[in-house]
């Protein structure tokens, strides 16, 4: 058998998972009025946008990982 | 009393109560085994993980809390957002690291995992007691969440009983044994499929309300506008502050890195059935946080439609301060009926955390304490009695403490375990990487977090976390746990390369490098 190091390789791609940190942390960026959508404020819809967002910088790193066969059984 | 709604609230009850006794034979376990009944047998696949982590982690309490902040504070309390936001990228990288090495070598516990990394027995007691303090307080505030909608039912909360006399918060006494007989039955599998029916009801909850609250108060637009415009935002830094935005974002990252140390969490966690369950649902939960951001404007929208200012809601606001914004808010926009559906659904969302707070303490005693100090060589069956046993008396502790205390305490000491918990950080989440840590460096970090965390909340006389750091006259508000964990790690880390430089004692870790994938 072929011997497999645990120790996890770091691959790029994880670094897509650092984005919404920088988003969300960097206040300044969306604690404002305008542009409002809909009548909502930027502040709230943005928010609620980076939810969304959020979730999808994970969709390629998840099919990364499983291609990459990170396969714990 | 409102009729109509008090017998779907009752029906929807008498529902989930069934389900939590049917529970006992799903996915059939022996559930005289601690891993069978307080984490389901591990195997939860990734949908029924899903319903019951999303059920465990936004409880009543927050749909009740969270719109409340931004009722009363304005945009501060949408914090919430960020910090759901934050949450997965970070249990997507770290936690199937101690999924698997819990499933590796039977850990039920976080502190099971210490214990097992660092050989250190004082550590793991110290890890387990935190995250039994942390908890304690959390399974109150579910309380509250359900006493807020039964109030909001307008049902009677002292019932006078023949012979016995007047008994306060009958209704809540009955709802929690009722908890506490099922929990106690079917273990795990109780609240994970009583999760099933409170999600559904949350999402046909959270989905009315934004399209019809909305409707009736002239759209978006209008809601917005009634609002006061400074506190629709964070305020401006100054020269001589970072202000709100540093507390806003500090109140995000530090409850971000908190939340997956909480016992209720981690026993939800290691309940899923495999590491891809966890990755999976990392991407997956992020749809509770948009329904948490939803339930969030709900504050704004009561605002708008001025509910504090009607006499009918002047008892429950007296009551409950502004944490009766949001069934205000639902009693003034919804037909009855439909109101019924609406506190049934926070109800019952308080029932499902709350057993899995009082499960995960339970597995925190039993492994970490009873099994350690009491009764070393105590048989599976044993460990597993004395598990469903101390989810009773845990159950009954957050009860007496709600009828006998005023709410704030249970408010207060909940905002404290959040500052205490995040103690437990290095120990737990470096320790899933390094076994290179002293076990005692990690103890003297933890006491100093704990000690200046805890100095922190009471200067400000548990009113606030958001303690003001002041560097060189300019002024940095944080959230407390931030930055009493900042000390935490700094003691850790110079200790442990103090301690491994002059004592040079091997790591007595049982884990293997292969345990970790």
């Amino acid at each position: 058998m072929k011997e497999k190091s645990t120790r996890r390789r770091f691959r790029p791609i994880h670094l897509l998972l650092l984005i919404p940190y920088l988003a969300m942390l960097w206040v300044p960026s969306y604690n404002r009025i305008e542009p409002m959508l809909a009548g909502i404020p930027f502040f709230y819809w943005y928010q609620m946008l980076w939810i969304v967002l959020g979730a999808a910088v994970m969709i390629p790193v998840y099919f990364a990982d499983e291609r990459n066969g990170e396969n714990g059984q | 009393m409102n009729t109509t709604a008090v017998v779907i609230f009752v029906a929807l009850f008498g529902l989930v109560t069934v389900l939590g006794f049917v529970a006992s034979r799903w996915r059939r376990g022996n559930l005289n085994e601690l891993h069978e009944w307080g984490l389901g047998g591990r195997r939860f696949g990734t949908v029924v993980t899903w319903f019951l982590l999303g059920g465990d982690l936004y409880t009543a309490y927050t749909f009740i809390a969270v719109p409340a902040l931004l009722f009363g504070a304005g945009a501060t309390g949408f914090f919430a957002v960020p910090y759901t936001i934050l949450v997965y990228p970070m249990v997507y990288w770290i936690y199937p690291r101690l999924w698997s090495v819990a499933r590796a070598k039977g850990y039920v516990t976080a502190a099971d995992f210490v214990r097992g990394r660092f050989g250190n027995g004082t550590l793991a007691l110290a890890v387990a007691v935190t995250g039994i303090v942390a908890t304690m307080p959390y399974i109150a505030l579910q309380l509250v969440g359900m006493e807020v909608a039964i109030a909001g039912l307008g049902i009677d909360m002292v019932v006078t009983i023949p012979g016995i006399g007047a008994v306060r918060e009958l209704p809540l006494i009955i709802a929690f044994v009722v908890l506490a007989l099922y929990t106690y039955n079917s273990g795990l599998r109780a609240p994970a499929l009583i999760a099933l029916v409170k999600d559904a009801l949350l999402y046909i909850l959270v989905l009315a309300a934004v399209i019809v609250i909305p409707i009736q108060l002239g759209g978006f637009g209008a809601i917005f506008a009634a609002a006061d415009p400074k506190t629709l935002i964070l305020g401006p830094a100054t020269e001589a502050s970072m202000g709100p935005q540093a507390a806003y974002a500090t109140l995000a990252l530090g409850s971000t890195l908190a939340l997956f140390l909480y016992p209720h969490a981690v026993t939800g966690l290691l309940s899923s059935s495999s590491r891809h369950v966890v990755r999976r649902n990392a991407v997956a939960l992020p749809a509770y946080s948009f329904a948490l951001g939803l339930i969030a404007l709900l504050g704004v929208m009561a605002v708008a439609a001025n509910v504090k200012a009607m006499p009918e809601y002047a008892a429950g606001f007296k009551a409950f301060g502004n944490n009766f914004a949001v069934p205000a808010l639902f009693l003034h926009s919804f037909p009855s009926w439909f109101v019924g559906v609406a506190f049934a659904a926070i109800a019952i969302g308080a029932l499902v955390p709350a057993a899995i707070m009082s499960i995960a303490c339970a597995n925190l005693f039993t492994r970490n304490i009873y099994r350690e100090y009491i009764d070393p060589h105590c048989k599976p069956a044993r460990e597993a009695q004395v598990a469903k046993i101390v989810s009773l008396v845990v159950k009954a502790g957050a009860l007496l403490f709600i009828i006998e205390l005023p709410t704030t305490y249970a408010i207060q000491l909940q905002l404290l375990g959040g500052i205490v918990i995040i103690q437990t950080l290095p120990a737990v989440i470096f320790g899933l990487y390094t076994n290179k840590l002293n076990p005692w460096a990690l103890l003297a970090g933890w006491a100093a977090g704990i000690g200046t965390g805890s100095w922190m909340a009471m200067t400000l006389s548990f009113k606030s976390s958001i303690f003001p750091l002041t560097l060189f006259g300019y002024t940095i508000p944080c959230y407390a746990a931030l930055s009493s964990l900042a000390l935490n790690i700094l003691v850790s880390f110079a200790l442990s390369w103090v301690f491994n430089a002059v004592l040079r004692t091997p790591p007595r870790d049982e884990t293997l490098d292969a345990d970790y994938a």
